[in-house]
């Protein structure tokens, strides 16, 4: 059969895993003594191992960021706008390395692996994982791979703060790092609002405790409710407005018939909770947000954004969405402005956009040029 | 190069801290870079010239000036520059108190609305200049807030700030005539102050 995958994209992509054994301790104090990590790569890895560049996942990504897994795919990967020939993170140019992260329900190990220690899956007995377990977890799979020093480490949201830390923790393992929408940590509201959606899964009676898995039962709808709570905040009222307004899907109002209304955004919400439901995992979700919560950039730089950053070697790239309420611009000019004071290197966009949080996976032509110009000029430095 | 950077490049010191206030399209920022090694940062609010700047290689942050520069620490730049954008800001008076706070120095650039030819449009011809200096028709107009040298001077004293250069450059007229009789004859003015 003839694949007819678009001409910027990847094309056909197929995901690897690579299987660490030497014993990992996390930021808890626990330690995995093993640990898979699922990954995909894009282009071709230059001769001196200069080109690569690392997508750090937000919460509910994976490590199929471009490209199509068959030509029966619908879907490209989840950032497939900005990952393939000619595009912003130009795989003609770069080596583009994403994975799905530890803790992650995509093949890597997380709660739904098994424990070797004990045969049975870690459910909620799984380790609370931090962001810097993660870059930690990632620098491994760079020393696999060869990769002394990442050309950019990129991600965008939850992915920000992996990049950011990226900075920290090994400032020479890379030269740049691509912060899109995300924030140095979240705020009382953005905890509040993650909080809900784990009390939504805990709250679901198949959940128990986490450990569904032995009870042989899954908590799909509390998962769904959290993955709707979670979409509302990714979007803008004004898109919510433009797409549904007060559209029904199902009944009406008129007077004297007692008919059940139902409105468009309402069966949209629930088809979202649905399919993620399917195809995401209680636990992690669980794990991610929390990741979400404890992430402070600066918690251990006594406080302060600025001394952290003059720990970071690389520049700087750092965008943000006008509409984006969940990760607002503000956030962004804080470490723009923690950036400035500690005298990196840094540009920043701030782009009109109407789609929300959601607006850095979709097209928009100044984030394109903005982006895709800060990429390219890592390429002819 | 443009007729005003000229001057101002001789101001500035090798490997200081810049801010260039409506950088542009960079290129101030990028000779800067080249000819002094400054480590510099531009604000700018307009996409493609951000654009232009990042394939530059330049700083550029996406900030609008009429926001203020309060996110900048007091004396955190060795000079704040602005050329040829002070008429277009909301609160000229406010941003010029808001570079020397942030600047130890400063360089402004801008056109003088006293040139012979604003006045010649405005005396005798009772219009608002058109020239091609200034190329806008008044409603339709990036520029808001025209002063002459004069004007800009009194502002100066009335501020107490110091004026440790001043020089006026014609790209067009003969730079003698704006040397005898800047307000009439000079079309750019260029101004390093301090506190």
């Amino acid at each position: 059969m003839t694949q007819a995958f678009p001409a910027d994209s990847i094309g056909l992509v197929a995901p690897q895993t690579y299987s660490f054994t030497e014993p990992f301790t996390l930021a808890c104090g626990r330690t995995l003594e093993q640990f898979d990590l699922v990954v995909e790569t894009y282009g071709e890895l230059n001769a001196d191992k200069s080109n690569a560049v690392l997508i750090c996942h937000a919460l509910s990504g994976d490590h199929h960021a471009a490209g199509y897994h068959s030509s029966e795919d619908r879907k490209p990967g989840w950032w497939n706008g900005y990952i393939g020939p000619g595009k912003p993170i130009d795989t003609d140019k770069f080596f583009v390395v994403s994975l799905n992260n530890l803790g992650g329900c995509s093949g890597s190990t997380g709660p739904g692996s098994v424990n070797p220690e004990t045969g049975k899956v870690w459910g909620a007995d799984f380790p609370k994982l931090r962001v810097r377990d993660w870059v930690h977890s990632q620098a491994r799979l760079a020393d696999r791979l060869g990769i002394s020093q990442w050309a950019a480490v990129v991600g965008g949201s939850l992915g920000g703060m992996q990049a950011m830390r990226w900075a920290l923790e090994y400032p020479s393992r890379l030269r740049h790092c691509v912060v899109i929408a995300s924030a140095m940590k979240l705020s009382a509201q953005n905890i509040a609002f993650n909080e809900t959606a784990r009390q939504a899964i805990m709250a679901d009676p198949e959940f128990h405790g986490g450990d569904y898995f032995n009870h042989h039962t899954y908590p799909k709808s509390g998962l769904a409710v959290a993955r709707m709570i979670g979409h509302i905040t990714y979007l803008s009222d004004h898109v919510m407005g433009e797409k549904f307004g007060r559209e029904l899907r199902s009944g009406s109002f008129t007077q004297g018939l007692d008919e059940a209304v139902e409105f468009q955004v309402e069966s949209y919400l629930r088809y979202q909770g649905d399919t993620f439901s399917d195809r995401f995992d209680a636990n992690t979700y669980m794990l991610m947000t929390r990741a979400l919560d404890y992430f402070d950039l600066a918690r251990e730089y006594n406080d302060d954004p600025a001394t952290a950053f003059r720990r970071a070697q690389c520049d700087f790239y750092v965008a943000s969405f006008t509409t984006d309420w969940r990760f607002p611009v503000e956030r962004s000019r804080e470490i723009v402005d923690a950036l400035i004071a500690a005298q990196k290197n840094v540009s920043y966009t701030e782009i009109e956009s109407p789609y929300g949080h959601d607006a850095f996976l979709l097209p928009n032509e100044h984030y394109r040029a903005a982006f895709g110009r800060y990429m390219a000029g890592i390429i002819t430095e | 190069m443009r007729f005003d950077f000229n001057q101002l490049l001789t101001w500035i010191a090798p490997q200081s801290r810049v801010l260039d206030l409506a950088c542009g399209d960079g290129s101030l920022l990028k000779l800067l870079r080249e000819q002094k090694q400054v480590h510099g940062y531009g604000l700018e609010i307009d996409p493609k010239q951000i654009e232009t700047c990042i394939s530059r290689g330049v700083n550029v942050l996406n900030q609008n000036l009429d926001r203020g520069l309060e996110n900048f620490e007091t004396d955190s730049f060795d000079t704040v520059l602005m050329t040829q954008a002070l008429q277009t800001m909301r609160y000229p008076h406010i941003v010029l108190d808001e570079m020397l706070r942030v600047g130890k120095e400063c360089i402004i650039t801008f056109p003088n609305f006293g040139h012979w030819k604003a006045r010649y449009h405005l005396a005798i011809r009772g219009r608002m200049p058109v020239s091609d200096l200034l190329p806008y028709e008044w409603y339709d107009t990036p520029n808001i807030h025209f002063c002459t040298f004069t004007d800009f001077e009194v502002l100066c004293r009335q501020k107490n700030i110091t004026v440790l250069h001043r020089q006026v450059v014609n790209e067009q007229s003969v730079q003698w005539l704006g040397d005898l009789a800047p307000n009439l004859f000079g079309e750019t003015a260029i101004y390093h102050l301090s506190k």
